[in-house]
């Protein structure tokens, strides 16, 4: 299977003549050394990555690493400085004006952190907006957009003006407006950030929802290390423009790849995260392999119940493969290991 | 140090202002070498007290030698130059394309004017009356003030227009009010693409924003000299001079609001998909509506300014009959018709504010009920055009009966004037020789009668001491080019009236301005009169202060004060306001008195504004230079007056209008380069000079 998005060797360098930096030595520099040295700023620094259809990827990193300079390439909303992005078999980066619109109709929509919303029109016509400018007749993308409404649970206030709504209802106006065009993929760039927690978390699951009930890819720019984990299927984690890690949600808990993700990782509830995979171990000679059995994929706080109420140890099983024995002791040493640190 | 800080944002290009996530300013990191201190060096002022001392010193010992004094009807070889490169043109008329294209622009605008004044004002042969009279213009003129605005409206302008005609002034308030709708019809026509353009476009932002600061830091009369010279005097240089004048305002504005359209609703539509016309006409131009009305606003009020100073070229309306009450000091026959222009100003003020407002419920769907809006529309339609067909039909409906009031009301106020002159001579003529004697005559004497080379070096070192090495260039250039011009001596004396007037439009704004943004109860009480002073054209101001004091250079200046001291005002008092109410909270947390509060608080970092107001205080004060030449001002207001009236002294008008650019610049520069020069004040004063939303009515 092909994947939805490819991104390769994508750079943007902010400043002025940037596009000479790329292949001198200057482009190894840091980034504050670069800045010093030519007044450029890097964005995004020699990123590859695929993601592959119904995925949702999950960005993250702190302000300043280039996430949302990375998802504006995407759609060339910012112009890459080098580097390419192929988005459901076209090339974005040498697509002309006319054909980067028609994958901005049609392939991918976008998600905003600040709403982005037209506060002269209502929300049916708000949400009807990527239509409109398709040139769909009136009646057809207001019956539409009518259904998007409802789907994201805003019917009865089609014909309110986006002020006349809180922080957000209007976010699930602009995920309205996203799936209005029926897109392939789903951009979204920190759309939760300026959200009141709880909220947060109804939108996090209503993001959740969606992508079951329709199965769009999705990118998902975050700063919020839960977000990203509750969310993505992979996660990246950006630093200064540069990826430092690519991998599941466990994977980033487990192993983090350098000093910076497990500063960042180091206080998430691990048996949260963590699947049985990461604390599975041989069995011991002679110990009892007549115990419960869990597929791999189990979260270790899901196993916690089963150990306790188990003498004989956990069977981990892959399928029908026995991958390798869990005890209560070890399922302890993973909640106690956090507790400590 | 912060190149993309927010004050810059206009200059660079729109791919960077898409740099969302590295912070511009980026706080240093910590075990990094703290930043070098820029050295603060000593306060401005104690140098700056320095050269004055001195300038002081030196006046005493050589007063009166060198000082470049010209009489003032006596002309020099440049000014005869200037003439002769006058009569030149003219008499190249019919050859030089230049003229000969200006010349048809002028034709056009006079046939223009020439078919709506038959229309409205004057006999259209063979009628012996307007084609329309009255009663059919202001049927018509309430029926529009119904449908784009409200019946209050309608109201105020059938009052307005049968005030015109009660009062005696209804042809002159005809043609008054074609010369603003032709020149903010054309400004419009001509503006808004403009502005669309700027405000998509950030280096075509920072070109035309140079030529929009340069037209409107000139002082209005300036246009008028060339304008006459390429356009004729009348009606077309009447047109030619308010669409000038009426231009930048929709351009700046409308600009303005588009270009602040927020980056991210532009961003997520075009993320959309959509077309650049799309883009501009269903996000860019709805979006920046509002602003763009308000623009609108600015340029009508500014045409209608200009269309009656165009009065000094012989253009036709209202302004005419104030000039020549003005020439003979006549403060009754200026009375009434200073009066209808203010009752004008209003009407317009009322009307587009009110249209916007009415046009902003509709968007929101707020039509209440559209079978009588039907009604009122239709209804009001047919009642209109009957009272135009009446109107064509009876000579007493289309010639507008002649009442004995409004020569009632000029003998009356003459008679106040004279029982002012008699009864309050004393307080206002001591006031008025006081202040003459003890401050305007000394500073005065310093200025204009030292040497011309010492002031011109203390002049420099001033700019130098304020606004660094940029503004001495500036100011070294204005200087030789005042000094070229011949008219050194009067110079000095406009720079001395402007400098004191200004002073005193500071000290009014800091007064109101702190007490308007400290109390809302005083902002709502002040704010609606300082607007209607705003609206009012400058002309008018000198009816009631020439009453007070007579022709002097005093009534000059309190006039220009009058002129000025309202956007002063509002911009100190919005300045003050925008002081973070946390920073204000923080303050109040560690005890501080209410004068520490304004004095080491809120004046402090509402300092961009004080610099701004100061900067906008300075170009109004000598904008109305002219105006004062009319009312004694003398020095080089009178000289361009003088100019105006002789065609052999046309050379010394034009030298004394480019004398007082000059003066413009070098003041304006000077106060911006003042904003600029302390590294520590920020972007503030910077991005206040960058916006530079002209301080119109609230919106």
């Amino acid at each position: 299977m092909t994947a939805a998005l490819t991104v390769d060797g994508l750079w943007k360098i902010f400043g002025p003549r940037s596009d000479k930096i790329i292949g001198t030595p200057d482009a190894d520099l840091s980034r504050a050394d670069l800045k010093a040295k030519t007044g450029n700023v890097v964005g995004v620094k020699d990123v590859s990555f695929e993601v592959a259809p119904g995925e949702v990827f999950v960005v993250m990193g702190l302000s300043g690493s280039g996430k949302s300079t990375l998802v504006r390439l995407l759609t060339r909303l910012i112009e890459p400085t080098s580097g390419t992005v192929q988005l459901g078999g076209v090339d974005i980066t040498s697509a002309s004006a006319g054909e980067l619109r028609d994958v901005r109709r049609k392939q991918v929509s976008m998600v905003f952190q600040h709403f982005g919303l037209l506060p002269h029109r209502q929300v049916i016509d708000n949400v009807a907006y990527g239509l409109e400018v398709r040139g769909v007749k009136k009646a057809e993308r207001r019956a539409k957009a009518t259904e998007i409404v409802d789907l994201v649970g805003l019917s009865g206030y089609e014909n309110s003006y986006p002020d006349q709504l809180s922080g957000g209802m209007q976010q699930r106006v602009g995920l309205a407006r996203a799936l209005a065009g029926d897109p392939e993929m789903l951009l979204f760039d920190e759309p939760f950030s300026a959200l009141d927690p709880l909220i947060r978390r109804d939108m996090q699951n209503e993001v959740i929802r969606l992508h079951r009930e329709l199965g769009k890819t999705m990118v998902f720019i975050t700063h919020d290390l839960a977000e990203a984990l509750k969310l993505g299927d992979r996660i990246m984690i950006l630093r200064d423009g540069e990826i430092v890690q690519i991998g599941t949600p466990d994977e980033v808990v487990a192993r983090p790849a350098d000093d910076y993700v497990k500063d960042f990782v180091s206080e998430v509830p691990k048996a949260h995260v963590l699947t049985l995979k990461w604390v599975l171990r041989e069995p011991r000679a002679g110990e009892a392999l007549d115990g419960p059995s869990l597929p791999v994929s189990t979260i270790v706080r899901q196993a916690a119940r089963v150990a306790i109420a188990s003498d004989a140890p956990i069977r981990v099983m892959d399928g029908d493969t026995l991958l390798g024995v869990v005890d209560e002791e070890d399922i302890m040493r993973v909640v106690v290991a956090e507790e400590e640190s | 140090m912060s190149e993309a800080g927010p004050g810059t944002r206009a200059r660079v290009p729109v791919e960077d202002q898409q740099l969302v996530d590295p912070p511009p300013t980026r706080p240093i990191e910590p075990g990094a070498p703290p930043p070098v201190v820029e050295n603060a060096g000593l306060s401005r002022w104690i140098p700056a007290l320095a050269v004055v001392v001195a300038w002081v010193l030196v006046y005493f010992f050589t007063r009166g030698n060198h000082t470049l004094d010209l009489p003032s009807l006596s002309r020099t070889d440049l000014h005869d130059r200037l003439t002769g490169v006058q009569n030149g043109l003219l008499e190249g008329r019919s050859t030089n394309p230049v003229m000969q294209f200006t010349n048809a622009i002028a034709d056009g605008f006079r046939s223009t004017v020439d078919w709506l004044q038959r229309l409205v004002s004057k006999p259209a042969f063979p009628r012996p009356v307007p084609q329309i009279g009255w009663l059919g213009v202001t049927a018509l003129a309430t029926y529009v003030g119904l449908v784009v605005a409200s019946w209050r409206i309608a109201l105020l302008v059938l009052a307005s227009f049968l005030a015109f005609g009660v009062l005696g002034f209804w042809d002159a308030s005809m043609d008054t009010l074609i010369i603003v709708l032709i020149s903010v019809l054309l400004s419009v026509v001509i503006g808004l693409p403009i502005a669309v353009w700027i405000g998509t476009n950030a280096r075509a932002n920072a070109v035309v924003t140079v030529f929009l600061d340069l037209l409107q830091t000139m002082p209005t009369f300036v246009y008028l000299l060339p304008i006459v010279l390429f356009f004729g005097i009348g009606t077309s240089a009447a047109v030619v001079a308010t669409l000038l004048y009426a231009l930048p305002p929709i351009i700046r504005i409308a600009g303005f609001g588009i270009r602040e359209v927020s980056t991210t609703t532009i961003e997520a539509t075009d993320s959309s998909g959509q077309t650049y016309w799309q883009r501009l006409f269903k996000v860019q131009l709805p979006m920046a509506r509002k602003t763009i009305i308000v623009g609108l606003n600015q340029t009508t009020l500014a045409a209608l300014s200009m269309a009656t100073l165009a009065s000094f070229v012989d253009g036709p309306g209202l302004g005419k009959p104030v000039l020549q009450g003005l020439r003979v000091n006549d403060v009754g026959t200026a009375f009434v018709p200073g009066a209808l222009i203010v009752l004008m100003a209003v009407m317009l003020d009322r009307t587009t504010t009110a249209a916007s407002e009415r046009s902003e419920r509709v968007a929101r769907g707020g039509t209440s009920n559209v079978a009588r809006r039907r009604l009122v529309v239709i209804g009001g339609g047919v009642a209109a055009l009957v009272a135009v067909y009446l109107s064509r039909t009876y000579v007493t409906l289309a010639e507008f009966p002649t009442y004995s009031v409004g020569g009632r009301i000029s003998a009356g106020v003459s008679d106040v004037v004279d029982w002012i002159k008699d009864n309050l001579g004393g307080v206002t003529g001591g006031t008025k020789d006081g202040i003459t004697e003890w401050v305007l005559n000394p500073v005065q004497s310093v200025l204009a009668e030292s040497p011309w080379f010492v002031s011109f070096a203390a002049i420099a070192l001033l700019s130098l001491v304020f606004g660094g090495l940029r503004a001495l260039v500036i100011t070294v250039v204005c200087l030789l080019g005042v000094w070229y011009l011949d008219l050194w001596h009067d110079a000095m004396i406009t720079l001395n009236m402007t400098l004191f007037a200004t002073l005193l439009v500071m000290a009014l704004a800091l007064v109101f301005g702190v007490w308007m943004a400290r109390d809302r109860r005083v902002d709502l009480g002040i704010r609606p009169l300082l607007d209607a002073g705003q609206t009012i054209p400058p002309f008018v101001y000198l009816i009631p202060v020439l009453a007070l004091f007579g022709p002097s250079r005093f009534t000059a200046i309190v006039a220009a004060i009058v002129y000025a001291a309202p956007a002063a005002i509002k911009l100190v008092a919005d300045g003050v306001k925008g002081v973070s109410p946390t920073t204000i909270e923080a303050g109040r947390s560690t005890g501080q008195t209410t004068w520490q509060e304004i004095t080491k608080v809120q004046l402090p970092m509402a300092k961009g504004s004080l610099v701004l107001a100061t900067n906008q205080g300075l170009l109004y004060v000598l904008s109305m230079t002219v105006i004062g030449g009319l009312v004694g001002a003398g020095a080089l207001g009178f000289d361009v007056v003088y100019g105006f009236s002789r065609s052999e002294a046309w050379g010394k008008g034009a030298a004394a209008g480019l004398t007082i650019v000059l003066l413009g610049v070098m003041l304006d520069r000077i106060t911006r380069a003042a904003a600029d020069v302390r590294r520590d004040d920020g972007p503030g004063p910077r991005r206040a000079f960058n916006v530079r939303l002209p301080i119109g009515p609230p919106r």
